[in-house]
C-alpha cells in the first residue's frame, strides 16, 4: 500500500450514459476518516460518482480503489462499503430489527451478536425500542435513522450517503446534521456525503468537493471554498456573493467599477483581466455618502432574521448586495467599504469565446453546426479548420430559437453586478459564453445570432 | 315535470340503470340459487340437497378432483409465470410492452375457437385427448392472468431496495429469495384467484380437450341443471360459490392492503 493514508482513490473517472457524458475525467482521493462532501447542483454528477463507489454502474473509464483494493470489477456485495440512499429504501417486508439486521445476518454473524449490535445501532441513531416496529409505520425521518443504523452496524470502512436528509423538512434536517456530525466522530470512519445544500455541506465537512456538469470545480475545506473560490461558478454556488468584472492593475491593485481598490492578491500580472468576489457581508455600508470608498442608492431591503439584505445601485449602473445588522430605507443615498482582504481575486476562465469551424467560402464559416456569415477572409482555403473568437457581448439572442441562426440551452446565469453571464450549450454540444443585459431563466432555449464583423477567424495551426 | 328534471339532475339518480342491471343479472340469480339450493324437491325447506352432496360419492368426487386440476394448473402457470415476469420485467419498457402484448393476443380470440384449436392441433399431433390435454389446456388459457399480475409487480418494485440488498452484501441469489420474491407475493396471489377459482368452473375445456371422459365440477353442475335437478345444482353452485368466496377473503387477509398492487383485482 503506498497510500495508506487515503482510503478512496479515484483515477481519472469518465462515465458517461448513452450519449451523455456524466463524468468527465474525475480524480479524487478520499482520506481515512474523513468527512468528505460531494457538492453540486443536480445533474452534475454527483450521485453517479456515488453509485460508481457503491458499485451499482460501473466507469466507462479509469479505476476506483478502495482500502488499497482495485474495485473496478468488484460487485456491490463485495465492497466494504455501505449506502444511505435518499428514499430510505428500506425494506417493507421485514420491521425495523429485520431491516438492520438484513447484512448481518447474512455474514451469518452470531444471532446474540446480532442483537447487541442491532441494539447498539438503534440507540446510535435514537430509535431504541422501535425494534419491532414496521418501517411504514414510521415516520420520514424516523425511516432515515433506520436506514442509517441498517448501514453503519455493518461495519463499513466508509459510508455513502446519497443527499440522505433531502426529504425531510428544514427542522429535522438541521437536527440530523449534528446527529451525522456526531455519528462521524463516534464511528471514526470515512464519510462521502452527497448533497447540493452548500449549508449542508459547509456545516458538516472536512473537505468539500464542488462538481458542476461533471467535472470537479474545487477541493477544499468549508472555509476554503468559502473563502477563495476558484472560479465564478463555486463562488455563485457556494453562498451569496458578488461577482464583477475586474482588471488586475499590478500586484495588490485591482480596478473594478471604474475604480481602483487595494487588495492583498498577487502574481496575476499586470493589467490582466479578472473577476472578483466579494461576500455580501463583508461590503461595510455608511450613510456618509462621501468619506466612503464608492457611493450607490439603497434600492431594495429585505429583513432576513439575523441581517437585512440590500441591493444598492452604483451610479455607474452596478448593482451591489449586501448584508448589514442595520437597515437603510430603499432610496437613501450611502456610502460603502470593502477591506481588502475581502476582495477575492479569481483568474478568468476565459476572455472571449473560440469555437473550432470550417471555412465555407470567403465570406461563411461553419461553426456550431451551422453556417454563419462573416467578413471576408483572406490567406484561407475554404473547407480549412478554422478558429472562430468572438466577444462575450457580439452575441445576440433571439426568444424564438428558429431566428437565430443557431440554437442553444441556458445552462448557467451568472450575475456580474451590471451585466448577466450566460452559459449556452449549444445543439451540437458546445458551450459558448454571452454576456448581456436581458433577463433570461435558466433552461430558455434562445436562438443565437452573430454580427458578421464580430467573428474574428484564425487559420487553426496544428 | 320540474320534479322529473331534479330526479334527473342528480348524479346518484345515473346510477340506476346499473343498480336495475345488477340487481337483476347479479343479486336476483343469486338469491335464487341460494333459495333453491335450500329447497327440496317439493318445494319445502331442507339440507337435502347438501347431504345428497356428501353422501353421493360422485359428486364429491368430481369436486375433489376440480379441485386437484385447478390446483396442479395453478402450480403449473406459478412455475411458468413467474419466471416469465421476472424475465419481462427485466427487458426494456419498449420491448416488455410487445412482448405482453404477444402473450395477451390469444385472449382476443374466444375460448371455445382457442380450444377447439387445441384438439385440432393435439389431433394433428396424434396426442391422445385426456387428463394430459386437459391440463395443457388450461394452462394454455389461464398463464396470461398469471404473468400480468406478477410482471406488473415485479415492474413497479423499487429498484432502489435491490440495491440497497445488494450493498448490505446480498448475493443476486439472496437479493431475490429476500427481497423480490417476498415483495412480488401481492402478484403471485392475485394470479392466484385469476387462475386457480375459474379453473374450478371451466367445463368446455374439460368437455373438448376430455372428449367428456372427464368430468370437472362445473360439468356436474350444467349436467344436473340441464337435467332439470335445479335444486341440486343449485346447491352444488352454492358450494362452489362459498368455496370461491373463501380464497377471495384468503387473500383479502394474506395481503392487507397491498394486495391491489397485482393490479388485476
Amino acid at each position: 500500500m503506498v497510500n495508506s493514508n487515503y482510503i478512496i482513490e479515484i483515477k481519472n473517472i469518465s462515465k458517461s450514459f448513452s450519449d451523455k457524458m456524466v463524468l468527465d475525467d474525475v480524480s479524487l482521493s478520499v482520506k481515512r476518516g474523513e468527512f468528505m462532501t460531494i457538492l453540486g447542483p443536480s445533474g452534475c454528477g454527483k450521485t453517479t460518482l456515488l453509485r460508481l463507489l457503491a458499485g451499482f454502474n460501473s466507469a466507462s473509464k479509469g479505476e476506483i480503489s478502495i482500502d488499497g483494493e482495485v474495485m473496478t470489477n468488484v460487485p456491490p456485495h463485495k465492497r466494504p462499503v455501505n449506502t444511505v440512499f435518499q428514499r430510505y429504501a428500506l425494506f417493507p417486508n421485514y420491521n425495523v430489527y429485520d431491516n438492520i439486521a438484513f447484512g448481518l445476518k447474512l455474514q451469518k454473524v452470531d444471532k446474540k451478536e446480532i442483537e447487541q449490535r442491532v441494539k447498539r445501532a438503534l440507540k446510535m441513531v435514537g430509535m431504541t425500542d422501535y425494534e419491532h416496529r414496521d418501517v411504514q409505520s414510521l415516520s420520514g425521518g424516523q425511516q432515515q435513522r433506520v436506514a442509517i443504523a441498517r448501514a453503519i452496524v455493518n461495519r463499513p470502512q466508509v459510508l455513502l450517503l446519497d443527499e440522505p436528509l433531502a426529504a425531510l423538512d428544514l427542522k429535522m434536517r438541521k437536527d440530523m446534521q449534528m446527529e451525522l456530525k456526531e455519528m462521524h466522530k463516534s464511528l471514526g470512519i470515512t464519510f462521502v456525503y452527497v448533497t447540493h445544500d452548500q449549508e449542508e455541506a459547509l456545516t458538516l465537512s472536512d473537505t468539500i468537493v464542488v462538481m458542476n456538469e461533471g467535472v470537479i470545480q474545487q477541493i477544499g475545506t468549508p472555509t476554503d471554498i468559502y473563502n477563495e473560490p476558484c472560479n465564478a461558478f463555486v463562488a455563485d454556488f457556494i453562498g451569496e456573493s458578488n461577482i464583477l468584472n475586474a482588471t488586475m492593475v499590478r500586484d495588490r491593485l485591482v480596478r473594478f467599477m471604474d475604480k481602483e481598490f487595494e487588495c492583498i492578491d498577487e502574481g496575476f500580472g499586470e493589467n490582466t483581466p479578472v473577476d472578483v468576489v466579494i461576500r455580501p457581508e463583508d461590503v461595510y455600508i455608511i450613510r456618509n455618502a462621501e468619506a466612503a470608498m464608492f457611493h450607490g442608492t439603497v434600492r431594495s431591503c429585505i429583513f432576513k432574521g439575523v441581517h437585512y439584505e440590500m441591493f444598492v445601485e452604483t451610479p455607474d449602473g452596478y448593482e451591489i448586495q449586501i448584508q448589514d445588522y442595520n437597515c437603510f430605507e430603499p432610496g437613501t443615498e450611502v456610502g460603502m467599504m470593502i477591506k481588502p482582504a475581502d476582495i477575492h481575486v479569481m483568474r478568468k476562465e476565459r476572455t472571449e469565446n473560440h469555437i473550432e469551424g470550417t471555412l465555407v467560402d470567403a465570406t461563411h464559416v461553419e461553426i456550431l453546426g451551422e453556417t454563419f456569415e462573416c467578413e471576408a477572409v483572406e490567406g484561407i482555403e475554404a473547407g480549412e479548420s478554422v478558429d472562430v473568437a468572438f466577444d462575450f457581448s457580439a452575441v445576440e439572442l433571439t426568444d424564438d430559437p428558429d431566428d437565430g441562426t443557431s440554437w442553444g440551452t441556458i445552462r448557467f446565469i451568472l450575475y456580474k453586478g451590471d451585466r448577466y453571464h450566460l452559459t449556452i450549450r449549444t445543439d451540437e454540444d458546445e458551450d459558448i459564453f454571452v454576456d448581456t443585459h436581458d433577463v433570461w431563466e435558466d433552461l430558455d432555449e434562445v436562438g443565437i445570432k452573430i454580427a458578421p464583423s464580430a467573428l474574428r477567424i484564425t487559420k487553426l495551426t496544428k | 315535470m320540474n320534479k322529473f328534471v331534479k330526479f334527473f339532475s342528480r348524479r346518484r339518480s345515473w346510477s340506476l340503470p346499473y343498480v336495475l342491471f345488477l340487481a337483476v343479472f347479479v343479486v336476483a340469480p343469486l338469491v335464487l340459487i341460494m333459495i333453491y339450493a335450500f329447497q327440496s324437491e317439493d318445494g319445502g325447506f331442507s339440507f337435502a340437497n347438501f347431504e345428497k352432496f356428501v353422501h353421493q360419492r360422485e359428486a364429491m368426487n368430481t369436486f375433489i378432483y376440480s379441485i386437484g386440476i385447478a390446483l396442479i394448473t395453478t402450480l403449473i402457470c406459478i412455475l411458468l409465470g413467474y419466471p416469465a415476469a421476472y424475465i419481462l420485467s427485466k427487458m426494456r419498457a419498449s420491448t416488455a410492452r410487445v412482448v405482453v402484448m404477444l402473450f395477451i393476443l390469444p385472449m382476443w380470440i374466444n375460448v371455445l375457437v382457442r380450444t377447439l384449436a387445441t384438439v385440432a392441433l393435439f389431433d394433428f399431433l396424434t396426442l391422445p385427448l385426456g387428463e394430459g390435454a386437459l391440463i395443457f389446456g388450461m394452462v394454455y388459457n389461464f398463464l396470461p392472468f398469471m404473468i400480468y399480475p406478477i410482471y406488473n409487480v415485479l415492474q413497479k418494485m423499487d429498484h432502489s431496495l435491490i440495491e440497497a440488498a445488494e450493498d448490505l452484501g446480498a448475493t443476486p441469489r439472496q437479493v431475490f429469495t429476500k427481497v423480490v420474491f417476498p415483495l412480488s407475493m401481492p402478484g403471485v396471489v392475485s394470479g392466484v384467484m385469476m387462475v386457480f377459482m375459474p379453473t374450478i368452473s371451466t367445463f368446455a375445456i374439460a368437455e373438448l380437450l376430455t372428449m367428456n371422459n372427464i368430468k370437472l365440477f362445473g360439468t356436474t353442475i350444467q349436467e344436473n341443471i340441464n337435467n332439470g335437478m335445479w335444486h341440486y345444482g343449485a346447491a352444488l353452485s352454492f358450494i362452489m360459490l362459498v368455496i370461491i368466496g373463501l380464497t377471495t377473503l384468503f387473500g383479502d387477509s394474506d395481503e392487507k392492503n397491498s394486495a391491489n398492487d397485482g393490479g388485476l383485482l
